[in-house]
């Protein structure tokens, strides 16, 4: 343990508004933490910049989810297993329930926050590119307001976002009209469990008139930041899914990343591996829609 | 408004540990698992990694597993908190205890607390489960010397003996 | 004697109820009046002369304690084999995490931002970071050509093997560094006082070797050092010779200082400065008929001991002598030698040695069945020490072992040969190949040669006022059953209850030097002793006339109370007497080796995802033939343990090195495998006994380390038909080999369409 709690601050307003009240006094003068499932690593490692913490763990406010008829907004300040034990999140968001089963063991997964885990921003979050592939939007909030926009406009760079210092996450707003995509997720780490992601794809697809309608690729620990592999979508659109457009989409994906040499793998793994766990996807999703 | 002072003051923090109530006098960002060592003298939860990897500072934050090294104390305000020193108060060993004794579930016991206290969660959840779902459940507290087998039959005979958490 | 009561059964571990209700005491749980806390600064560079040390202006000095080389009042070094390891940097340092300063303070909070403030200045030298670097001489770090320790075996005549051969097979296997991982970092307390002297309280394997060394350091007599162990939360070798460093770094802190100091590593720092598994590189050149026999070979077994000389010669000469492994090998010539380079000291972890040289010579063989066109298990069966033939330094293999009985049960055990035809034809056009393979092995028990005999390694038993028999050992309990085991011999060998016997905490000044818990000697050689002792209790009581020669268990409760209420408590020793029938000649590295060898097959069923190029291992059979099972739940445990860390030792355990530092040392980054990583392992005793061990049990703590790692990658060779001959393999080689292999399938391709 590296850091020295006397210098540090930490208080608890108790409610969304007084924290907001507090951001807004001071912006960027207080760093919200959540479950500390992040900002505690950093700050046992003695490695946290900032000095003065406001605790939004456990806000009412921030830990509701509410399903309307065509949307549902998960409150930012819930947890890993929050996300899991929703009847309507694992259903309809199946890749959004799936992630959050990988990402840290259990005790993290009590703790971690989806919240929490954007505005860290880790390009290797696990759950984040569940979002890319639902099109999720963010309600972010402050003392000014509060504002909406698409989650995939979010992230500028490797751990920059467009969070104003004065704001939070409040929710996380995805559209219900997924039932009918195929969905399938998939992470590649070190190990089985507890593990940082080397790569993690979050797909969705249908099939109509026997072509690719609407595929979504979301990918994550291959770029600064999690990524929708755009590009590859549009090639992959409108196309029947046989030998030949599984292996353009391995080349396709693998090229439209940017993946790095890091502790935790190469570039080149990486890059081979996206386009793997991309063919495997249109691969189950030719098979699912031959059975029907 | 606080001015950025060089050293912030403790403060009064209460909550419940075990059933009881107390009050420490502690920094707002003290790690919960380090009042719970220090402060109260509850040395069963350990300290591994630091990092939120191993699980060996497990305890049950208002009856949820949670690394206790990630918690600022602050945090656990008006809280429950049960620690492996709970589970046999009454001086009768759970029988999760029990079990993991009899199938050589600990060791050097360093991981022991937080691995019984995660299985504890798991039989609260769901009392039957089954070997793969008890596999996964633990896959956040490591233990260095069983390889797993020992602790996965202690848990699945404290299951079967009907354990609950 | 026989056993059956308690030896032989699965009684409750000696402290297991502490364990699991979480009252056992480990050091971090202790704590002393007026205690420090002390921390250590650090080399940052691998090599150097030390030009300046600054001491930071944002810190009071003045309320640290700070100790340099200069305040150590004995020698300046780690005293064990050699005496080359400095405690503290005296002008120079020699690896990353080389300790040049220590401070303490009263508030633990206070101490990194403190070590951080010592800003100190080299001169920066020339370092070398591997073993062909070491080799190539451009810079010695040690000695004259950077060699710590070398061996020469030499059987038969195998430079007149080569023509005879009808096939020459050769290879090279290189194993990584790999961390204990114990989930306890090292932590000592240490406290000094002019009057009792220094005393240590610790995490720690070998209380005798710790008090060696702080004798040396300190310059007290040996009576007035004094060491305890505390309840130690794993150790597996880690835990062997680095404790004597962090207990004279807590010992001089508490001298300079009068007051008692804690110590106590975070996992960064335990990972980063403390000791390793050596790396290793092995060459094999063997010459074999087309039957599939070795005729002889040569073999080139070289480890890496980092910057000191520390226990590098032992783990030398474990792996050199186990090089063999479990075959007859007629003629042979094996070269060994640690070398020095500027990484932290490479130190003890289970196997020493043995599982370097073991997975080399597991790799070969399946090399070897590959040229000659026989099935790996055929080659091995032709090539297992039958019971009279001798092993490469000439120890005539006496026990009645069958070893194509054990393959043969390992290998229906696993159902080795339908799964492999099988996966066979599965595997054609899946992208998940399954594969299976397997290894045979020995492990020797005690320490090598007339290391027991040096070692000269003593026992009491000891008579209490309650009736019950205390246990009187420096055996540390670390997890593998040593409180355990060693009551139930006790018991046993008296004829009372297990609950009728206790044990020591081992505590210099209290028990007798029974030799380091290493080597996986406790149960057969610390037990044997043990059972004499034991037995010297009751004969006291017997000639006494306080009991029969025939007793129930409260009867000799009562003898032993009314013998010890009249003549007070009592202890009876038993001292190490080699057996006459097993002689070494350190010269030559000639002889019996062992008292005995546990041996073993163990069978690895893995899959390997081609889409991810992970592996998993599916099924894992271990049979091992142990002379005695003392306690089946706990021995079963050690195989389970070992098993598991010998599977993160090939497919998920990598050190990161960046000159010479490790980069990945936390648990994020160093990956250990979790309970979804691994099967169940099934695990399998036979028992032929033993004459050497107590109750005829042989040594098995170090048995598990030595065959998963090659059967898991003779595995994976059989699921991709590709050699992998260095580990940790992991998917990132395992990607970057196939698409070698389609490079040049095409490239081969296309050159012949021309």
């Amino acid at each position: 343990m590296r850091a020295n709690p006397a210098e540090y601050e930490l208080v608890a307003p108790g409610t969304l508004s007084a924290v907001l009240t507090l951001l807004a006094e001071e912006p960027g003068g207080w760093l919200p933490i959540a479950g500390g499932t992040d900002v505690m690593v950093q700050y046992a490692a003695g490695k946290l910049a900032a000095r003065r913490l406001v605790s939004i763990w456990n806000l009412e406010e921030l830990r509701q989810i509410e399903v309307s008829g065509d949307e549902v907004r998960i409150g930012a300040g819930c947890t890993y297993t929050d996300l899991r034990e929703h009847a309507v999140v694992s259903r309809e968001f199946s890749l959004l329930a799936s992630t959050a089963r990988w990402t840290g063991g259990i005790a993290n997964q009590n703790r971690g926050t989806l919240g929490g885990n954007i505005v860290n921003a880790s390009p290797a979050a696990d759950s984040l590119p569940a979002l890319l592939a639902y099109d999720a939007d963010l309600l972010l909030v402050s003392a000014r307001g509060e504002r909406r926009l698409p989650y995939g406009t979010f992230h500028l760079d490797y751990r920059k976002t467009l969070l104003s210092p004065d704001e939070l996450i409040r929710a996380i707003c995805l559209k219900r009209r997924f039932s009918g995509y195929y969905a399938h997720a998939r992470k590649v780490g070190a190990r089985t469990a507890q593990a940082i992601s080397k790569v993690c794809l979050a797909a969705l697809g249908k099939i109509a008139s026997g072509v690719m309608a609407d595929v979504r690729l979301a990918v994550g620990s291959v770029a600064p930041v999690p990524l929708r592999l755009s590009a590859t979508e549009r090639r992959v659109n409108g196309k029947r899914i046989d030998g030949a457009l599984l292996k353009s989409a391995k080349e396709w994906a693998s090229t439209e990343i940017r993946p790095i040499d890091d502790i935790r793998s190469t570039a080149e793994y990486r890059a081979a591996v996206t386009g793997n766990l991309v063919a495997e996807f249109l691969e189950r999703l030719a098979e699912t829609e031959a059975a029907r | 408004m606080r001015d950025s002072e060089h050293q912030h003051g403790k403060r009064d923090i209460s909550f419940q540990v075990n059933g009881r109530s107390v009050t420490v006098h502690a920094h707002a960002m003290e790690r919960l698992l380090d009042v719970l060592r220090h402060e109260l003298g509850l040395t069963g939860t350990k300290e591994g990694c630091g990092e939120g990897e191993c699980g060996s500072c497990s305890v049950l934050l208002d009856g949820v597993l949670v690394n206790s090294c990630l918690v600022p104390v602050m945090q656990a305000q008006g809280s429950e908190v049960r620690t492996i020193e709970s589970l046999s108060a009454s001086g009768r060993l759970h029988a999760l205890q029990q079990a993991f004794l009899e199938c050589g579930g600990a060791q050097c016991g360093i991981c022991t607390p937080g691995m019984i206290l995660a299985a504890c969660q798991l039989l609260d959840k769901n009392p039957r489960p089954n070997i793969d779902e008890i596999r996964e459940w633990l896959s956040g507290n490591l233990c260095r010397c069983t390889g797993y087998t020992q602790i996965l039959e202690a848990v699945e005979e404290a299951a079967r003996r009907g354990a609950t958490g | 004697m026989t056993a059956g009561r308690i030896v032989g059964t699965s009684v409750p571990r000696m402290e297991g109820r502490d364990k699991v209700t979480g009252k056992s005491r480990y050091v971090d749980d202790m704590e002393l009046p007026g205690m420090l806390y002390g921390a250590t600064v650090r080399s940052r560079v691998a090599r150097g002369r030390i030009k300046k040390i600054h001491f930071g202006g944002e810190i009071d000095w003045h309320e640290f304690v700070v100790v340099s080389a200069k305040d150590i009042p004995g020698k300046n070094c780690i005293a064990l084999i050699e005496d080359d390891q400095p405690c503290l940097a005296d002008g120079v340092v020699n690896h990353p995490e080389e300790a040049v300063l220590l401070i303490a303070h009263a508030n633990r909070h206070a101490l990194p931002k403190a070590v951080e403030a010592v800003a100190i200045e080299y001169q920066e030298l020339p370092a070398i970071f591997s073993i062909e670097e070491s080799e190539s001489a451009a810079e010695i770090i040690c000695g004259r050509d950077n060699i710590f320790k070398s061996y020469l075996i030499e059987k038969g005549q195998v430079d007149s093997v080569w023509e005879r051969a009808d096939f020459i097979v050769e290879g090279e296997y290189r194993t990584g560094a790999q961390e204990q991982l114990y989930i306890e970092n090292n932590g000592m307390i240490a406290e000094f006082d002019g009057q009792r002297g220094l005393t240590v309280w610790g995490s720690l394997q070998c209380p005798f070797y710790v008090h060696k060394a702080l004798v040396k350091l300190s310059g007290l007599d040996a009576e007035r050092v004094r060491v305890v162990q505390m309840e130690t939360g794993g150790a597996f070798g880690g835990k062997e010779e680095y404790p004597s460093m962090i207990a004279g770094h807590a010992a001089l802190l508490a001298m300079k200082s009068g007051k008692p100091v804690k110590m106590i590593y975070d996992r960064m720092e335990d990972m980063t400065a403390t000791t390793k598994r050596h790396p290793s590189r092995t060459r094999h050149r063997t010459a074999v008929t087309k039957e599939g026999k070795i005729l002889g070979g040569e073999i080139d077994f070289t480890i890496d001991g980092g910057a000191y000389a520390t226990l590098s010669s032992v783990v030398l000469s474990r792996g050199t002598i186990h090089a063999g492994g479990a075959y007859y090998w007629p003629n042979v010539r094996i070269r060994a030698k640690a070398v020095a380079t500027n990484a932290p000291p490479h130190g003890a972890f289970r196997g020493f040695g043995a599982p370097q040289s073991l997975f080399a010579l597991e790799r070969q063989m399946e090399r070897i069945a590959q040229v000659v066109g026989l099935a790996p298990e055929e080659v091995r069966r032709r090539n297992l020490l039958r019971a009279g033939q001798d092993t490469t330094t000439g120890q005539v293999v006496r026990e009645k072992i069958d070893l194509e009985k054990l393959l043969e049960r390992a290998l229906e055990l696993s159902e080795y040969r339908a799964k492999k035809a099988r996966f066979a034809r599965t595997n054609r056009g899946s992208k998940r190949k399954k594969g299976i393979g397997l290894a045979s092995f020995l492990h020797g028990a005690g320490f090598t040669g007339s290391g027991e005999r040096y070692l000269s390694s003593v026992v009491a038993a000891e008579a209490r006022g309650d009736g019950k028999v205390r246990v009187l050992v420096s055996s540390a309990e670390f997890g593998q059953g040593t409180n355990t085991i060693l009551c139930q011999v006790a018991a046993e060998a008296l004829g009372v209850r297990y609950e009728d016997v206790e044990i020591a905490q081992p505590d210099t000044q209290e028990v007798p030097n029974s030799g380091p818990t290493v080597a996986s000697r406790t149960a057969m050689i610390v037990g044997q002793l043990v059972t004499a002792a034991a037995q010297g209790v009751k004969r006291t009581l017997v000639r006494n006339g306080s009991l029969g020669e025939h007793y129930t268990a409260d009867e000799f409760r009562e003898a032993c109370r009314r013998y010890v209420a009249e003549h007070g408590v009592f202890r009876s020793l038993a001292r190490y007497e080699p057996p006459g029938n097993v002689v070494w000649d350190d010269k030559t590295y000639r002889g019996s080796a062992y008292a005995a060898f546990a041996w073993a097959v163990y069978v690895a069923e893995v899959t390997v995802d081609l889409t991810t190029y992970s592996v998993t291992v599916d099924d894992f059979v271990a049979v091992q033939e142990v002379g005695k099972v003392l306690h089946p739940v706990l021995a079963k445990g050690q195989i389970t343990g070992g098993v598991a860390q010998a599977i993160g030792f090939a497919l998920y355990e990598k050190v990161i090195w960046e000159k010479g530092r490790m980069q990945n040392g936390q648990m994020t980054n160093y990956i250990m495998p979790t309970s979804s990583d691994l099967p169940p392992i099934r695990v399998y005793f036979e028992e032929l006994g033993n004459e050497h061990g107590a109750f005829g049990a042989k040594g098995i703590g170090e048995l598990p380390m030595d065959g998963p790692a090659p059967a898991v990658v003779n595995a994976i060779e059989n699921a991709l038909g590709m050699p992998f001959d260095s580990i940790p393999l992991l998917p990132e080689d395992i990607f970057r080999a196939l698409a070698e292999h389609e490079n040049e399938v095409t490239a081969a391709g296309s050159s012949r369409g021309k």
